[in-house]
């Protein structure tokens, strides 16, 4: 590791691009780049994980972010089928398409 | 400024740029190859913190297999380019902006408080040659739980397979629904 880098660095740049995922979640209303936006804050969290394992030198966080890795790699298979049939029955895949539970 | 905080910063700031140029980008391609980008620099943070093997895992598997998909997907929808976003309420942007900068405040804050306050510890403790390798990690997942590693993961692990499972059906049934139906229209 780099020896004068403090944790806390890595949890500002952490913040730094979870508050970026968050702001892109709010502000896109296209589902893919939405989608990509959630996997930027995925990584960040995982920053997190790996930069407090150093720390503490466990190696549990970084199972952790193998398991996080699995679930964002499911949750992105299932997200982009749905994305595809979204696509299919309306031709866009803008989030503001889809409003047929506003009355 | 030592070399270390001058190589932290420029890794630090090619992530934020390639991150602020995947959410401003309104080409779905473009901003997919800034998010490998931004992926591969987090991958050599996880370099510098003794964990290669997640960072081959980031490269293979996120970098890797799920960008792949991503722009697979984009491909396959011809959406590279990004309609002009659509506002369903008044000042919707506005609005989305303020919601994401009070959240960002927020972080910082906390991230300053916690640095200011002494909160956040500084890495001191050495760590063995083999920290975070495959070999090791494999051990701590599979191996017995042992009172210095009171964890066991492997049921979690063998979860992690169902999940994995039923993501690979849903896809599948997902995708196919919309398949037959197109057929059924014609």
């Amino acid at each position: 590791m780099l020896p004068g880098i403090p944790t806390y660095a890595y949890v500002g740049l952490s913040a730094v691009l979870f508050a970026m995922g968050v702001i892109g979640v709010l502000t896109r209303r296209n589902a893919i780049t939405i989608f990509m936006s959630i996997e930027l804050m995925l990584n960040s969290a995982n920053l997190v994980f790996v930069a407090y394992a150093r720390q503490y030198a466990s190696m549990n966080g970084q199972v952790f972010v193998f398991f996080v890795m699995v679930v964002a790699a499911a949750e992105v298979a299932i997200g982009l089928a749905l994305i595809v049939a979204i696509f299919r029955s309306k031709r866009s895949i803008d989030v503001d398409a889809l409003r047929q539970l506003n009355g | 400024m030592t070399l270390e905080w001058i190589l932290f910063f420029a890794l630090a700031a090619i992530a934020v740029l390639s991150a602020l140029g995947m959410l401003r980008s309104r080409n779905a391609v473009h901003a997919a190859m800034y998010l490998v980008a931004n992926f591969a620099v987090v991958a050599l943070f996880y370099l510098l913190l003794n964990a290669p093997f997640i960072a081959m895992v980031q490269v293979t598997v996120y970098a890797g297999a799920i960008m792949v998909l991503f722009v697979f997907v984009i491909m396959l929808l011809g959406a590279e380019r990004l309609s002009d976003e659509s506002q369903a309420l008044p000042l919707q942007g506005y609005l989305a902006w303020t919601a994401g900068g009070i959240v960002a405040l927020t972080l910082v804050l906390v991230v300053y408080q916690s640095i200011t306050t002494g909160q956040a510890p500084l890495p001191t403790t050495a760590v063995p040659a083999d920290f975070g390798s495959p070999a090791a990690i494999g051990q701590l997942m599979y191996g017995q739980a042992t009172p210095e590693n009171p964890l066991s993961y492997v049921l979690p692990f063998e979860v992690t397979s169902l999940l994995l499972l039923v993501g690979m059906i849903g896809a599948v049934v997902l995708t196919r629904d919309a398949l037959t139906r197109g057929r059924e229209k014609r």
